[in-house]
C-alpha cells in the first residue's frame, strides 16, 4: 500500500499501478485514450497528463503521463493544476483538427468517448479553420463500418485485433496524420472478435453495422442485464430494445465470466428476435386460436387418460423446464439433449462434479500458465474462451517481468521483453484450429486417438493412472513432453468439451486433471457444453431424448409437450418421425418456427430470451439471472407462464401459488437442492432502493408520449413487471444498482462504455458489490474426492482404404441453432460440406467438385468435397449444426466412399 | 352615488378611445418571425430533406413530444424514416429547434393549431416538411460533414483535402 496526495487530499493506494488506473479506481475524471484496463498503457496519446512534484516544497513539477507513472509512496501530484489543464485541453485540441463535423449522423454520438473527454478537458469551441484530412473507408464485412475521417490515431484497435485478439488482417498503415487503420484490401475481418472494436475504439471509426440498419442512440434504447444464449460461456449482455425490435447488444462486464469483450456471434446473432419466422399467434393445427382455446384444448389433451411426456431444453432457462416438469411429473420429463449429446452432457457434469479439479472461470483461464486443449475447437464452440486462453500464453513470460523491472501494465515495454516467448500450450484437434498460432505443440488426430493421447499424458503424470497399450513413439513422446509441461506448472488447465462428440475425449480430460491433482498442482478444467442452458438442464433432468423415445415406445402417451427446442436438430430424421407418429398430439412452445412446430398439433408463442426472465446454468456451473429487455405484443408471454397456465387450467395447486417468477425458482430450489443456490443468483422481485424499481429506461428517454401516438393518442401505462426489480419506465433509481442489476453503463460526463470504471469496486476488478452468479459446482479436493480414473481407453484409429471416419466441425458462425437468424451470420457461414484430406481424395478418386454421399442414420445425404490439408488421413469433417443439414447430428462412425452424382 | 355616476361617464368616454378588439380571423395579426408556433421540417439549399435523424431534438424534448427512427438511402444519406410531433403535448418551449444541428427544426410564427379530436394533432413527416429552407436558406449540413454520400465523395465537402493515398510514400 501507499499513501499519496491527489489536489491536496490523501488517499490509500495500491503501489505499483499505474496512476491513471489508480484515479480512475478512486473516482476521479481523468481523460484518457489510448490507455484500456485489459490492453494496458502505451502511453501514446498524451492525453492524462497530470503535475507530479518532487516533495512537499516543491511549487513547479512538472508534467508526467498518469498512465505510465507507477505509483509510489508519499507521491504528490495534481489533476486540477491550471497547467495541465491547458495541456490535457491543447492536446484535445490537435486531435480535433482533423476530426469531422459529424457528430448528428456518427453512430457513436451520445456514447462517444472522444466527445465525453472534449467535454471533460473543456475544449468547447472549435478553432480549426483550415482543410481536414480525409480517408477512402473500406468494406469490413457485414457487421463492422468503417469511417476512417473519424480517427485520432490512439491506436487501440490494432492493438485490441492483433496483440490481444491475434487477429492478423487489421494494421495501420502511412505516417504522421495519415496513419490508416484498416485492412490490406477491403474484405471481411477475419477475427471472431471483430464487434469489440465497436466498443473498443473511442469514436466513431469502427461502428456497428447490424445496429445502423435500424439506428438507435443509447440513451432512446430500454436496457436490462441478460446472459447471451448462443453457447455455453454464459457471457453477460446488454441487449437494448426500441420500438418493440431489439436492436443491439453490448458488453455487460463481469470479471469472472467474459470480461471486457464478447465474441461477434453473441454481438451480432440478435436478429431471430426481430425474425419474420417467429411465432406470434397460439395455433391450432396451423389455425390461430385464442389464448384461452389453445390452453383448454392442450389440457384436454392432457387429460386423455393416456397421458402426456415433456420434452425440456437446454436453451430454455431453468425455469420453464421446471415448470414444465411439474406439468408433465417428474417420471415423464425429459431434457430434450439428443442421444450422444445426453452422455457428453452427463458425463462432462459428473466430471465437473467429482473433481478433484475445479471447474475453471474464465477469469481462471485467462490466469493459467499451462494448458492443454483436448479435442475442442474452442473458438467455434466457445469463442470467449478462445480469447481468455490466448492471454494465459503471456502469464509464463510475464513472470520474469519483475527482474526486469517492468510493471505488467506497461504494455508496450513487456511486449518488447517477451517478445515471441509465449507459455506452454498445447493443442490437440481433428483439425487446424484458431488458436494454433499461440500453441508450443498441435496434434491432428482422429477423436479416439486425442483421447488416447489425453490417457497417455495422464499416465505420465500419475502413474496409477490407466496407460493406453500399442502407443506409437511419436504420441508417446509428445505424452511425456505434456506430462512433465503440466506437472511442473502452478495453474494448469484441461480445456475439452462435448465439440468432439467422443466421450473417451471427456474422459481422458478428467483423468488427466485429476492425475495433476493427485500429484499436488492445483489444476483447473474446463469442459465446454455445447449451449447455454446445456448444463443446468442435465442438472435438473438426466434423461434425454433416447429415454423419451423408450418411453414412448414402451407406453405410447397421448401427447408430447415441446419446450422450446426443435427436436429433428437433436435426433436422427427418422427416429423423431417415429416419436411424432406414435403420439397423438404434439404440443410446442417456442418462439420461432421450426421443423418440430411445422409438426405440431398447438403452438404457443412463448418469449426470446429478451422477452422473458429466468436462470441458466453456464459451462462452468455458474448459474446467472438474465432479465427481460422488452415487452412482447400480445399473447406472447414467458414459456414458463404459459405452462402455469396450463397447470392452472388443470388444478394443479402448487401452480395457484406462483404468482411471479420468484415463486416458480422457489419451488424449484426447495426440490431440486443441487440447484438451490440459484436463488442467490438472483435478486428477488421485491428488491427495491429508497422504495423505487430500478428503471429499464435511461433518464433520457425520448419520445415517450409520441411513439405510439399514430396508434393511439393516450398514453398506454407502463407495462407492470412482477418478475423483477426492473421497472418499464424510466422513472426509478438512477443511481449506481446491485451489480446484477447493471441496465447500462453511465455516468455524469461519462455516456460511453468507459463509464464502467464507475460500476466496479477497481478498474479491471469485480463489480461494485461483487460480479453477479453463483457457482453450483464445487468438487471435494483432495483425497475425499469421489471417482476414479477412468480405464475405457478407446483402441486406435487406423484408417481403411475406402473409408473415412467422421469427426465433427464445429463453426462460430454456422453451428448455433438461433444466430443464424441474423443475416450478417447467415452471409458469414459455410453451406453443408464434407472435408476430407487431399490425399485421401486423391485415392479415392475425388476432386473439389465431387461430392459424395455420407449415410445419416438410415438415409444418407450428398455432400460437396472440400479439401482440408489439416486433417488427420482417413476422417472426414462434417460441420454440425448447419440449418440446412441437420441430419449432421446423426453421423458417426466411418462410411464407405461413394462418389454421388456428379453435377 | 358619486361612483355610480363617475364610472358611466368613464365607460361613456370609451366610446372615443382607440378599439382594442382584434378582427381575428378576418383580420390576421402580425408575428414576429422569432415567434415559436407550429413546427416544420425544412430542406437544404438543394431540395433535400435536412434533417438527419440525429435525435437531439427528441432527446432535449422536455415533454417527449417527438419521436422518429433514422434511416440511410442508398449513398449513405442518413434521413429520418418517420418523424412524428404530438402537438397535443408540445409546449412550444423551441428546445428542439435549439438544439438542431442541421437547422432542420424550426418553430413557425404560425399558431393556429386548433382541433376539435386530439389525434389530429399527431403530425407526421409528411405534415411537417416544408419545400424551402424556412429562417437558415444556405446552410447545408452535408456539405460540411465528412461523411460521404451520393454526389458528394470524401474530400469534396468544404475545408477537406483530397482523400489521403495510404500507400504513398512521400513525406
Amino acid at each position: 500500500m501507499a499513501t499519496i496526495e491527489i489536489d491536496g487530499k490523501e488517499y490509500e493506494v495500491e503501489a505499483g499501478k499505474n496512476l491513471l488506473h489508480v484515479a480512475l479506481s478512486l473516482g476521479l475524471n481523468l481523460p484518457y485514450f489510448c490507455w484500456h484496463p485489459a490492453l494496458g498503457s502505451v502511453g501514446a496519446c498524451r492525453q492524462c497528463a497530470v503535475k507530479q512534484y518532487k516533495d512537499k516544497d516543491d511549487q513547479h513539477g512538472r508534467l508526467v503521463m498518469a498512465c505510465m507513472t507507477p505509483v509510489s509512496d508519499g507521491m504528490r501530484i495534481t489533476v486540477e493544476d491550471p497547467e495541465s489543464k491547458t495541456f490535457r485541453a491543447t492536446v484535445i485540441e490537435s486531435l480535433m483538427t482533423n476530426h469531422p463535423h459529424d457528430c448528428p449522423i456518427c453512430d457513436e454520438g451520445g456514447e462517444c468517448h472522444l466527445q465525453d473527454m472534449t467535454v471533460m478537458s473543456g475544449h468547447n469551441y472549435r478553432d480549426y479553420r483550415f482543410k481536414k484530412r480525409t480517408f477512402n473507408n473500406q468494406y469490413l464485412g457485414p457487421h463492422i463500418n468503417h469511417e476512417m475521417n473519424r480517427c485520432i490515431t490512439c491506436y487501440r484497435c490494432v492493438r485490441f485485433y492483433r496483440d490481444y485478439a491475434g487477429g492478423r488482417d487489421l494494421d495501420e498503415y502511412a505516417s504522421k496524420n495519415h496513419v490508416y487503420f484498416g485492412r490490406f484490401e477491403d474484405g471481411v475481418l477475419e477475427s471472431e472478435f471483430s464487434g469489440n472494436l465497436v466498443e473498443v475504439c473511442p469514436t466513431g471509426v469502427f461502428t456497428d453495422k447490424e445496429l445502423k440498419k435500424h439506428y438507435t442512440r443509447k440513451w432512446d434504447l430500454q436496457t436490462a442485464p441478460s446472459i447471451c444464449v448462443h453457447c455455453g460461456v454464459g457471457c453477460n449482455i446488454i441487449p437494448g430494445e426500441r420500438y418493440g425490435q431489439l436492436r443491439r447488444i453490448l458488453n455487460r462486464y463481469n470479471s469472472e465470466v467474459n470480461g471486457y469483450f464478447l465474441c461477434d456471434r453473441g454481438r451480432f446473432g440478435y436478429e431471430f428476435v426481430n425474425s419474420s419466422e417467429r411465432i406470434r399467434e397460439p395455433k391450432l393445427s396451423s389455425d390461430v386460436a385464442s389464448k384461452s382455446d389453445a390452453i383448454s384444448q392442450i389440457v384436454g389433451w392432457l387429460k386423455d387418460g393416456k397421458g402426456a411426456i415433456g420434452i425440456g431444453s437446454p436453451r430454455a432457462s431453468l425455469e420453464s423446464n421446471f415448470a414444465l416438469r411439474e406439468l408433465v411429473g417428474k417420471d415423464r420429463f425429459f431434457n430434450g439433449l439428443g442421444v450422444k449429446e445426453n452422455r457428453l452432457a452427463s458425463l462432462a457434469l459428473k466430471i465437473l462434479r467429482e473433481g478433484p479439479a475445479r471447474s475453471a472461470s474464465l477469469n481462471d483461464a485467462e490466469k493459467a500458465d499451462a494448458v492443454l486443449v483436448l479435442g475442442e475447437d474452442v473458438t467455434q464452440t466457445a469463442p470467449m474462451l478462445a480469447l481468455k486462453l490466448r492471454q494465459s500464453v503471456r502469464n509464463v513470460p510475464m513472470e520474469s517481468l519483475s527482474q526486469a523491472n517492468i510493471p505488467q501494465w506497461h504494455d508496450g515495454a513487456v511486449r518488447e521483453f517477451a517478445q515471441d516467448s509465449k507459455g506452454p500450450f498445447f493443442i490437440a484437434s481433428v483439425k487446424a484450429t484458431r488458436l494454433d498460432d499461440i500453441a508450443t505443440e498441435t496434434y491432428r488426430l482422429a477423436p479416439s486417438d486425442i483421447a488416447r493421447l489425453g490417457f497417455a499424458v495422464a499416465h505420465h503424470i500419475d502413474e496409477s493412472a490407466p496407460a493406453p497399450s500399442g502407443l506409437d513413439q511419436e504420441t508417446e513422446e509428445a505424452a511425456k513432453r505434456i506430462a512433465e509441461v503440466l506437472k511442473n506448472a502452478k495453474k494448469p488447465l484441461v480445456v475439452s468439451g462435448t465439440g468432439s462428440g467422443e466421450s473417451a475425449v471427456l474422459e481422458a480430460a478428467a483423468n488427466v486433471s485429476r492425475a495433476l491433482c493427485s500429484s499436488g498442482v492445483q489444476a483447473g478444467i474446463s469442459l465446454n457444453f455445447p449451449e447455454c442452458n446445456s448444463l443446468g438442464v442435465s442438472m435438473l433432468e438426466e434423461k434425454g431424448l433416447e429415454e423419451a423415445l423408450e418411453y414412448v415406445n414402451a407406453n405410447h402417451p397421448a401427447t408430447v409437450i415441446v419446450l422450446e427446442i426443435d427436436l429433428y436438430r437433436r435426433g436422427a430424421l427418422e427416429e423423431i418421425d417415429r416419436l411424432f407418429e406414435e403420439v397423438s398430439q404434439i404440443s410446442c412452445i417456442d418462439h420461432l418456427e421450426n421443423r418440430t412446430t411445422a409438426n405440431a398439433s398447438a403452438i404457443l408463442p412463448c418469449g426470446t430470451f429478451a422477452e422473458s426472465d429466468g436462470t441458466m446454468v453456464n459451462s462452468e456451473g455458474r448459474v446467472q439471472a438474465f432479465y427481460q429487455v422488452f415487452v412482447p405484443p400480445d399473447p406472447i408471454q414467458e414459456s414458463w407462464r404459459w405452462i402455469r397456465d396450463l397447470l392452472l387450467e388443470t388444478g394443479n395447486a402448487k401452480a395457484k401459488s406462483w404468482n411471479d417468477l420468484d415463486d416458480v425458482l422457489e419451488s424449484l430450489a426447495s426440490e431440486i437442492p443441487d440447484l438451490a443456490p440459484a436463488l442467490d443468483a438472483v435478486v428477488s422481485a421485491d428488491f427495491r432502493i429508497a422504495g423505487q424499481k430500478i428503471p429499464r429506461q435511461p433518464h433520457r428517454y425520448s419520445g415517450r408520449t409520441a411513439m405510439r401516438a399514430n396508434i393511439d393518442i393516450h398514453e398506454p401505462k407502463p407495462p407492470q413487471d412482477p418478475d423483477s426489480p426492473l421497472a418499464f419506465s424510466m422513472e426509478g433509481f438512477h443511481g449506481k444498482p446491485p451489480s446484477g442489476l447493471a441496465s447500462r453503463f453511465w455516468a455524469p460526463g461519462w455516456n460511453s462504455v468507459q463509464s464502467l470504471n464507475k460500476f466496479q469496486e477497481e478498474v479491471g476488478g469485480p463489480m461494485r458489490g461483487g460480479d453477479p452468479g453463483k457457482r453450483l459446482l464445487e468438487p471435494i479436493p483432495g483425497e475425499a474426492s469421489p471417482g476414479q480414473y477412468y480405464s475405457s481407453i478407446p483402441a486406435a484409429f487406423s484408417p481403411e482404404e475406402g473409408h473415412l471416419l467422421i469427426a465433427h466441425v464445429h463453426h462460430i458462425f454456422g453451428s448455433d441453432e438461433l444466430s443464424v437468424h441474423s443475416p450478417g451470420i447467415d452471409e458469414l457461414r459455410p453451406r453443408p460440406y464434407v472435408a476430407i484430406h487431399p490425399e485421401d481424395a486423391k485415392q479415392c478418386g475425388l476432386d473439389e467438385e465431387s461430392e459424395i454421399d455420407v449415410p445419416a442414420g438410415e438415409n444418407s445425404v450428398t455432400l460437396k468435397v472440400t479439401f482440408e490439408n489439416s486433417l488427420p488421413r482417413g476422417v472426414a469433417g462434417i460441420p454440425m449444426g448447419l440449418p440446412e443439414f441437420p441430419e449432421a447430428v446423426a453421423m458417426s462412425g466411418s462410411f464407405k466412399v461413394q462418389q454421388g452424382v456428379k453435377q | 352615488m358619486l361612483s355610480l355616476l363617475r364610472t358611466m361617464w368613464i365607460i361613456f368616454l370609451h366610446m372615443f378611445h382607440k378599439r382594442e378588439t382584434q378582427e381575428y380571423p378576418d383580420v390576421l395579426p402580425q408575428q414576429p418571425p422569432r415567434w415559436r408556433g407550429r413546427i416544420i421540417l425544412s430542406r437544404d439549399p438543394d431540395g433535400e430533406e435536412r434533417c438527419v435523424a440525429c435525435n437531439l431534438c427528441s432527446v432535449v424534448c422536455p415533454v417527449a413530444c417527438i419521436a422518429l427512427q433514422a434511416t440511410e438511402d442508398g449513398h449513405g444519406r442518413r434521413y429520418p424514416e418517420f418523424f412524428r410531433i404530438n402537438f397535443s403535448r408540445c409546449i412550444f418551449c423551441g428546445l428542439c429547434e435549439e438544439a438542431c444541428p442541421t437547422y432542420a427544426i424550426q418553430l413557425t410564427p404560425d399558431f393556429e393549431m386548433g382541433e376539435y379530436n386530439r389525434k389530429n394533432l399527431v403530425y407526421e413527416k409528411e405534415d411537417l416538411l416544408i419545400s424551402g429552407p424556412g429562417k437558415y436558406p444556405d446552410y447545408n449540413f452535408y456539405r460540411v460533414a465528412g461523411l460521404a454520400i451520393g454526389g458528394k465523395g470524401k474530400g469534396e465537402a468544404d475545408c477537406e483535402e483530397p482523400p489521403v493515398n495510404t500507400r504513398s510514400l512521400m513525406p
